[in-house]
C-alpha cells in the first residue's frame, strides 16, 4: 500500500483494513502510540477545569467564523496584503498547485524546504512542483521519513507511525544520499541516533534554500497574523530563514481575532499531543523585513462542505487528532486504508466531503466506523462525527442485495401483524439455520456463533399468558 | 403512570427472555407495565445503514405507538439512544433551514446537497419528537432515576463482569447506574472488566460489511472478558452481547452472557 499516488482507484476500505489488520508490526505500533497519546491528552485535559466551556467557545467560534466566511476571509486578506504579503484565492487543487509552482519559478529556485502541512498534502503539491522541475523537501521528521521512503503520511500528528525504528534506520541509509547530505556511517536504530542523522542532513538544507513553503494552524483576520504550532523547530527555521515564504492555507483555519487564538491554543496542545504547551508557536504577519511573503487560500471543496448544514461541522476541525488516537477503527486499520491525507474518524466524514462518495473508497468511508462515539467525546471543538457518519451514509449508494434486504425488512416492521408472522416462520425455521451463514452474511459466522432462535417470540409470549400473568 | 415497554426487535424476537426478565423485575417493584402491542422496530438498522426515508417512517410509527405513556423503557441502550439522539435529528433536517450560508470571495456556495431529508418535515413530527423522546428510558436509568432504586432484591451467586456498551455510555449517559445495580445484587461478585469502554466492534451493519476489524475488536474484547474470570459477561444491550457471546462462544471460553434485565429478575430459587 505503500509508493505515492496509490490513492486514486485504491480498494475500498474494508479491503484495505483487512490487509492491514494482519500487519503484527503496524498493530504493535499503532496500539502503542495511540495509547499512549491517548492517556497523555487524558491526563492533561482533566487538569483544565473548565475543558468543557473551552471546548464550548472553541465550536462557537468556530462556527461563528463559518457563517461570516466572506467577511472574515476579506478582512484578512486585506490586512495581509497591508503588511506587504501577497494574497492569492485558489478554487481548487490545480489552481492552488499552479499558483504556488509559478511564484517558485518567479524566484529562479528550483527546490523549496517544506514545514509539515496537511493542506499542500491534500493537494499533491509535491507531486505538482516535481512536474516542474522543483523539488520539495519535507522537514519535519516523521514527512522526512515519509518522503524518504517513497511512502504516504498515516497519521495527522505522527506520519510516520507505522514505521518502526529499523525500518527507519534503513530508509535513511538507503536514501538520505540521494536527497542531500548522507546518513553518518555506522548508523544505529537508536532514536538518538536517528533524529541527529535527520538534523544534520536537515541543517544543510535550512542553510542552502530560499524558498520555504508552509501551512498555518490558524489565521486572525483582524491582523493578518498566520500561527504555526509544532514541536521540532524546522518550522521556525523554515519560515524565518528563506528569502520567499510561501503558504498555503484552507478558507476554514481563520480566526476573528487573537482573543479567539486564546482558546484554541489551549485546545490544539493538549488535544493533540498530550502537552499543555507545544515547544514552537510562531507568528508572523504579511512579509517580514528581506523577506516575501504569499498566502494561498486554498477552498478546494470546503465551500462545498459549508453548503450541508449537517457535514459542514467538519470545517471546525483543527487537525489534532484526538479522534485517532482514541478510534478502535483506526487502531486496527491504520491510516493507509483510509486512502487520504485525513485518515480516521476525521478522514471518514472530512474525505467523502471534498472528495464526493463516487468511488469504491470513498462510498466506504463513512461506514469505517461502529459509530462508538469515542471520537466526539474527545474533539475539542465537538465535531459530532457519528452524526455526520450517518448523513453521509444517506448520501451514498447501496449495494443491490443490501437495498432490497433493507426494504424488506421495513416492509415487516411497518406492520406489526407482519412482525408476528416473520417471528412465528423463524420459530418454525429455527433447527434449520446453518452453522454458517451464506453471501455477504458469512461475514458474521466466519468468526462468531450465531444466537439460538426461540421457539416463542416476546409478543406471542405475551398474548399466551396475558403478559405473564396466566 | 402509565409505563410501556419497548422490548425492541432484536429483544422480540431473538431474547424474549429479557423481556419477560423486565415485566418480572418491574412488577416486583410495583410497577404495572404495559406491552403496546403494535411496536415493531425503531429505525435504528436504517437511520445507521443509510436508510433514512425507511428510518424515518419507522420513527413515526414509533411515535404514533407510545404517544400518551408517561415512561417508556427499553432493554436496550442503542434502541433507546435511538429515540433520544437520533428522531431530534430528524426532526431538525426537517426543519426549516436556520442562518444562511455565505460563500467566500473565491468560490460560490453550491445549492445544499441532494438527499438532505426534506419531505414530511411536519411540525407536528418535531413536536412528538420534543414531546415523547424524553420519556423514553434504557433500564438502568428507569429504575434508578424513575423507581429510585438500586437495590432491586435480586440474588444471583455467580462472579459476573460488566460491559458498558457505547451507545448506553456515549449515547444515553447511563454513567454507573447498571453498576450500582449490580453492587446490590446479593450473591453477585462484580470483577470490573479491563478496557470495559472500548467498543466490541458490532456496530450494526458494521459486522458485516467491515468484519475484520470488527473480528479484531471483538477478539480484544473476548480476550479482556475472559482475564476477568468471570463465568458471565453483562450487558444492557443484547446486540452487542450477541457480538461477543458469538464470539466467546467460538471460541469455547465458557463464558455466558446475560443482559442486566435478566441478572436484576434473579431471585434465590429462582436459579
Amino acid at each position: 500500500m505503500s509508493g505515492r499516488a496509490t490513492f486514486l482507484g485504491m480498494p475500498a476500505f474494508p479491503v484495505n483494513a483487512a490487509a492491514a489488520v494482519q500487519d503484527s508490526q503496524l498493530r504493535f505500533n499503532l496500539r502503542k502510540a495511540t495509547h499512549t497519546i491517548r492517556g497523555r491528552r487524558a491526563s492533561v485535559v482533566a487538569e483544565v477545569p473548565d475543558w468543557a466551556e473551552l471546548r464550548a467557545a472553541g465550536r462557537q467560534i468556530k462556527d461563528h467564523t463559518l457563517r461570516n466566511l466572506e467577511r472574515y476571509l476579506l478582512r484578512l486578506e486585506e490586512a495581509v496584503t497591508r503588511a506587504g504579503g501577497h494574497v492569492h484565492w485558489a478554487a481548487d487543487a490545480r489552481e492552488a498547485n499552479r499558483i504556488v509552482a509559478g511564484l517558485v519559478r518567479a524566484t529562479g529556485e528550483t527546490s523549496v524546504v517544506k514545514v509539515k502541512s496537511m493542506a499542500t498534502q491534500e493537494i499533491g503539491l509535491n507531486e505538482a512542483l516535481a512536474a516542474e522541475g522543483i523539488t520539495a523537501y519535507e522537514t519535519d521528521l516523521a514527512e522526512l521519513i515519509v518522503q524518504l521512503g517513497d511512502d504516504w503520511p498515516s497519521h495527522i500528528l505522527v506520519p510516520a507511525i507505522h514505521r518502526n525504528r529499523s525500518e527507519i534506520r534503513e530508509i535513511f541509509l538507503e536514501k538520505m544520499a540521494e536527497w542531500g547530505r548522507a546518513a553518518p556511517e555506522g548508523l544505529t536504530d537508536e532514536p538518538r541516533a536517528l533524529a541527529e542523522a535527520a538534523r544534520l542532513h536537515l541543517r544543510e538544507r535550512f542553510l542552502s534554500t530560499k524558498v520555504a513553503i508552509s501551512g498555518a494552524n490558524f489565521m486572525i483576520a483582524e491582523t493578518g497574523t498566520l500561527v504555526v504550532l509544532e514541536s521540532e523547530g524546522n518550522g521556525r527555521m523554515c519560515l524565518t530563514l528563506p528569502e520567499t515564504l510561501i503558504s498555503v492555507v484552507g478558507i476554514e483555519k481563520l480566526l476573528p481575532s487573537w482573543r479567539d487564538l486564546e482558546v484554541f491554543l489551549q485546545l490544539l496542545p493538549r488535544s493533540s499531543t498530550g502537552e499543555r504547551m507545544n515547544p514552537y508557536t510562531s507568528t508572523w504577519t504579511g512579509a517580514v523585513e528581506g523577506q516575501e511573503f504569499h498566502l494561498v487560500l486554498l477552498d478546494n471543496g470546503r465551500t462545498g462542505v459549508l453548503a450541508d448544514e449537517v457535514g459542514r461541522q467538519a470545517l471546525r476541525c483543527i487537525r489534532c487528532s484526538a479522534c485517532l488516537n482514541v478510534c478502535p477503527v483506526y487502531e486496527r486499520a491504520g491510516g493507509h486504508a483510509y486512502g487520504s491525507v485525513y485518515p480516521g474518524p476525521i478522514g471518514a466524514i472530512l474525505t467523502p466531503q471534498l472528495r464526493g462518495t463516487t468511488s469504491d473508497l470513498d462510498a466506504s468511508l463513512p461506514y469505517a466506523s461502529t459509530l462508538c462515539g469515542a471520537c466526539f467525546d474527545v474533539c475539542p471543538v465537538a465535531i459530532d462525527i457519528p452524526e455526520v457518519l450517518v448523513h453521509l451514509r444517506g448520501r451514498v449508494r447501496h449495494p443491490r442485495a443490501e437495498r432490497l434486504g433493507m426494504r424488506a425488512a421495513g416492509w415487516v416492521f411497518d406492520r406489526q401483524e407482519r412482525l408476528t408472522r416473520a417471528e412465528r416462520v423463524a420459530g418454525r425455521l429455527r433447527r434449520f439455520v446453518p452453522r454458517r451463514l451464506p453471501g455477504p452474511l458469512s461475514a458474521w459466522t466466519e468468526t462468531r456463533d450465531l444466537p439460538d432462535i426461540p421457539p416463542e417470540s416476546f409478543r406471542d409470549w405475551w398474548d399466551r399468558t396475558d403478559g405473564g400473568t396466566r | 403512570m402509565r409505563v410501556a415497554l419497548f422490548i425492541t426487535c432484536v429483544n422480540d424476537t431473538l431474547f424474549p427472555g429479557t423481556g419477560r426478565a423486565v415485566v418480572t423485575l418491574l412488577r416486583r417493584l410495583g410497577c404495572d407495565v404495559e406491552f403496546p402491542r403494535a411496536q415493531t422496530c425503531c429505525g435504528q438498522m436504517h437511520l445507521n445503514t443509510g436508510y433514512p426515508r425507511e428510518g424515518r417512517r419507522l420513527a413515526r410509527h414509533f411515535l404514533d405507538v407510545f404517544a400518551g405513556y408517561d415512561a417508556v423503557v427499553a432493554p436496550s441502550g442503542s434502541c433507546a439512544a435511538t429515540v433520544r439522539e437520533q428522531y431530534p435529528r430528524l426532526a431538525r433536517a426537517a426543519a426549516p433551514s436556520s442562518a444562511p450560508v455565505r460563500a467566500s470571495a473565491a468560490a460560490p456556495v453550491r445549492p445544499p446537497a441532494p438527499g438532505a431529508i426534506a419531505d414530511d418535515g411536519s411540525a407536528a413530527f418535531a413536536d412528538a419528537v420534543a414531546e415523547l423522546v424524553p420519556k423514553v428510558r434504557d433500564l438502568s436509568e428507569f429504575l434508578v432515576d424513575v423507581l429510585g432504586v438500586t437495590d432491586v432484591g435480586a440474588y444471583f451467586p455467580h462472579r459476573v463482569t460488566y460491559h458498558p456498551t457505547c451507545h448506553s455510555l456515549r449515547g444515553l449517559r447511563v454513567g454507573d447506574r447498571p453498576i450500582r445495580l449490580l453492587e446490590r445484587v446479593r450473591g453477585l461478585e462484580l470483577v470490573p472488566l479491563p478496557a470495559a469502554e472500548e467498543c466490541c466492534g458490532f456496530g450494526g451493519t458494521f459486522a458485516v460489511k467491515n468484519p475484520a476489524i470488527s473480528a479484531a475488536m471483538c477478539a480484544d474484547k473476548a480476550r479482556n472478558v475472559t482475564a476477568t474470570g468471570a463465568e458471565v459477561l453483562c450487558a444492557a444491550d443484547n446486540s452487542c452481547l450477541t457480538h461477543i457471546g458469538g464470539t466467546l462462544s467460538r471460541q469455547r471460553t465458557g463464558v455466558r452472557t446475560m443482559h442486566l434485565a435478566e441478572i436484576l429478575a434473579a431471585t434465590e430459587g429462582a436459579r
